[in-house]
């Protein structure tokens, strides 16, 4: 269980690195251009659930990479 | 300080009220955003008008992390129950206030920079409100009680919305439309400040957290909770934890289930907001003894494998319940009367201008007895050379009682996922973090998983659907085959994905064995 939970950081680390590209590049950017209403969703992709999830995921993968869920969690 | 002994009973009772007003406050603003759009933001200024959006739909959310962090650090350091009596006054003083702000036409820009103002202190103060009340209750709780007791917190939430569309619909009821739209908003508002009167009477003679006090006595309190519980790898990998494999799944069950259904019946179904809300209130009251058994029943079998189970069967559900809803009052399943069609068209010069508003209502009836009606408004402006507004067109469904049964099943089915991912999160959170930084701990996770994950839900969804029939509409017009087979579902996206990492990481990261708060 322990060696599924350090792989398994990489996968969070990559998953975080591409929901930020995801929302980002994909989403928010073409929101940015079009202006108007779409601000709305642009702003909430770019500036809280880009920088939420990749920075997030990524502590969060890093520290299942070195090991530190690898002890007992209630 | 001298422990007082008081009962369980109240403790739980005294916490819960508190709790619920809070929530109460929090939710008429979104029940009466539509009315609030039109007294504090002018409607011909797109900026203004994004101002009002951001405010309605994201900002009180957006805040209630910082609130979590304010007042945890608070509670921590001075105790809880001073945190949350001030909590609780300050959600009051705002919504009484919002109540009293002037209308645009009154005082200009001003009121929808008040509005914007009081409810980001409505969302501090619910982000400082709940970790108080639930970490207040849990450590009065016996280890082997401990979801039970809490789960009574977790009721609050659902019974404030319930109260808060109860009191709008009462409210509506007791006047004219006008006489609603002119004053009769401002009274749910107005409410608020007894019963936070009410409850402030009721909490102040509470005692201190025994485990806080003991804490306290032997010197074992943060010297700084925020720095403990964010500086130190040992808590963040916690909060960590407690974000990704719990609360971003369970805020996301709970906001789709609970908001984005009430959503989804209004904007996309386009039934009756009264029938709508009164189908969400039925499916509610139904629902919520179900966070009591799900609380309850997590003392005994562990709140894990509870809290996955209600995200899983969201994960696996969602689809098939919200289609069943759509199918449910798609006209083009239904038979129209023959000959039931009248089309009424009126001009209506439009004050303080020589333009004109041409209104169009069409209105149908169905053999199983829905009632349509369509409403479209076009302004006729004098002046040829100038660009027209946008036609504003609304639909509107009233539904038989099969039909409005049949959606109250499909919303408790989704409330019962709510009551098992919801139900025990109070007693696994506060069981995750040691007492002197436990406030600060568990408010973190538990609001950007409610508040910013599951709080702009709503928004991005119906946001995501719009998009989907806008793709829909281009390629229909471009000669080309739709792009979403199911656009009204595109919205679940958002939630399906998220849910579905968090089961992985709860189900694989999570042990969910320990019912012990630590010291």
């Amino acid at each position: 269980m322990n060696a599924l939970k350090k792989i398994l950081g990489i996968v969070w680390i990559g998953l975080g690195l591409f929901a930020g590209y995801y929302l980002i590049i994909s989403q928010a950017l073409p929101l940015w251009k079009t202006g108007g209403n779409d601000l709305v969703p642009a702003i909430i992709y770019t500036f809280i659930l880009a920088p939420l999830i990749t920075l997030g995921m990524s502590i969060f993968g890093y520290y299942a990479v070195t090991g530190e869920f690898n002890n007992e969690i209630k | 300080m001298t422990h007082k002994k008081q009962s369980l009973a109240y403790i739980i009772s005294a916490s819960s009220v508190g709790t619920l007003i809070e929530w109460y406050d929090f939710y008429i603003f979104g029940s009466l955003a539509t009315v609030l759009s039109t007294k504090f933001f002018p409607t011909d200024n797109p900026t203004a008008a994004f101002l009002n959006t951001l405010a309605t739909f994201a900002a009180g959310f957006v805040v209630r992390p910082f609130g979590a962090l304010v007042f945890g650090r608070l509670g921590d350091l001075i105790g809880r129950k001073y945190t949350f009596m001030v909590t609780l006054m300050l959600m009051g003083g705002a919504t009484f206030a919002i109540g009293l702000v002037p209308s645009y036409t009154t005082i200009g820009a001003f009121a929808p920079i008040l509005v914007l103002t009081l409810r980001l202190l409505q969302g501090l103060a619910l982000g400082g409100e709940y970790g108080g009340a639930a970490t207040y209750v849990a450590e009065h709780s016996p280890d082997e009680k401990r979801g039970f007791y809490t789960s009574w917190i977790q009721t609050t939430a659902t019974v404030g919305l319930v109260i808060s569309l109860g009191v709008i619909m009462l409210t509506k009821a007791s006047m004219s439309k006008e006489a609603f739209d002119d004053f009769g908003w401002r009274i749910p508002f107005l409410l608020s400040a007894l019963m936070v009167l009410v409850s402030f009477i009721i909490r102040r003679n509470m005692s201190e957290s025994p485990l806080f006090e003991k804490a306290k006595a032997e010197g074992k309190m943060a010297k700084n909770p925020l720095k403990e519980s964010f500086g130190h790898k040992l808590n963040l990998k916690y909060v960590l934890l407690a974000l990704f494999g719990a609360t971003m799944g369970q805020g996301l069950v709970w906001y789709t289930g609970q908001f984005y259904a009430q959503t989804f019946l209004i904007k996309i179904c386009n039934i009756d907001d009264t029938q709508a809300n009164t189908i969400m209130v039925i499916g509610l009251l139904i629902g919520t003894p179900l966070f009591i058994f799900f609380g309850g029943l997590s003392d005994k079998i562990g709140r894990k494998g509870i809290m996955l189970a209600g995200m899983l069967l969201g994960v696996i559900f969602y689809r098939p319940i919200f289609e069943k809803m759509y199918q449910t009052v798609n006209l083009s399943n239904k038979e129209k009367v023959v000959n039931s069609e009248k089309i009424d068209r009126k001009i209506t010069s439009i004050d303080g201008t020589s333009d004109s508003l041409l209104t169009t209502t069409i209105s149908a009836s169905y053999t199983d007895g829905t009632q349509f009606k369509k409403v479209i408004k076009v302004t006729k402006l004098a002046d040829a050379s100038k660009e027209a507004p946008k036609a504003d067109e609304k639909t509107t469904l009233l539904i038989n009682s099969s039909d409005r049964w049949t959606l109250i099943l499909m919303v408790f089915f989704l409330i019962s996922f709510v009551t098992m991912a919801y139900g025990p999160i109070a007693a696994f959170l506060v069981e995750l973090f040691p007492t002197k930084i436990r406030y600060t701990s568990m408010s973190l996770p538990y609001h950007i998983g409610n508040g910013i994950f599951g709080g702009l839900m709503p928004a991005i969804a119906t946001f995501l659907v719009t998009q989907a029939k806008d793709a829909n509409k281009a390629a229909e017009e471009a000669g080309q085959a739709v792009v979403y087979a199911k656009p009204y579902l595109e919205g679940l996206n958002y939630p399906l994905a998220l849910i579905g990492v968090c089961v992985v990481i709860g189900l694989i990261y999570i042990k969910g064995t320990g019912r012990h708060m630590a010291e």
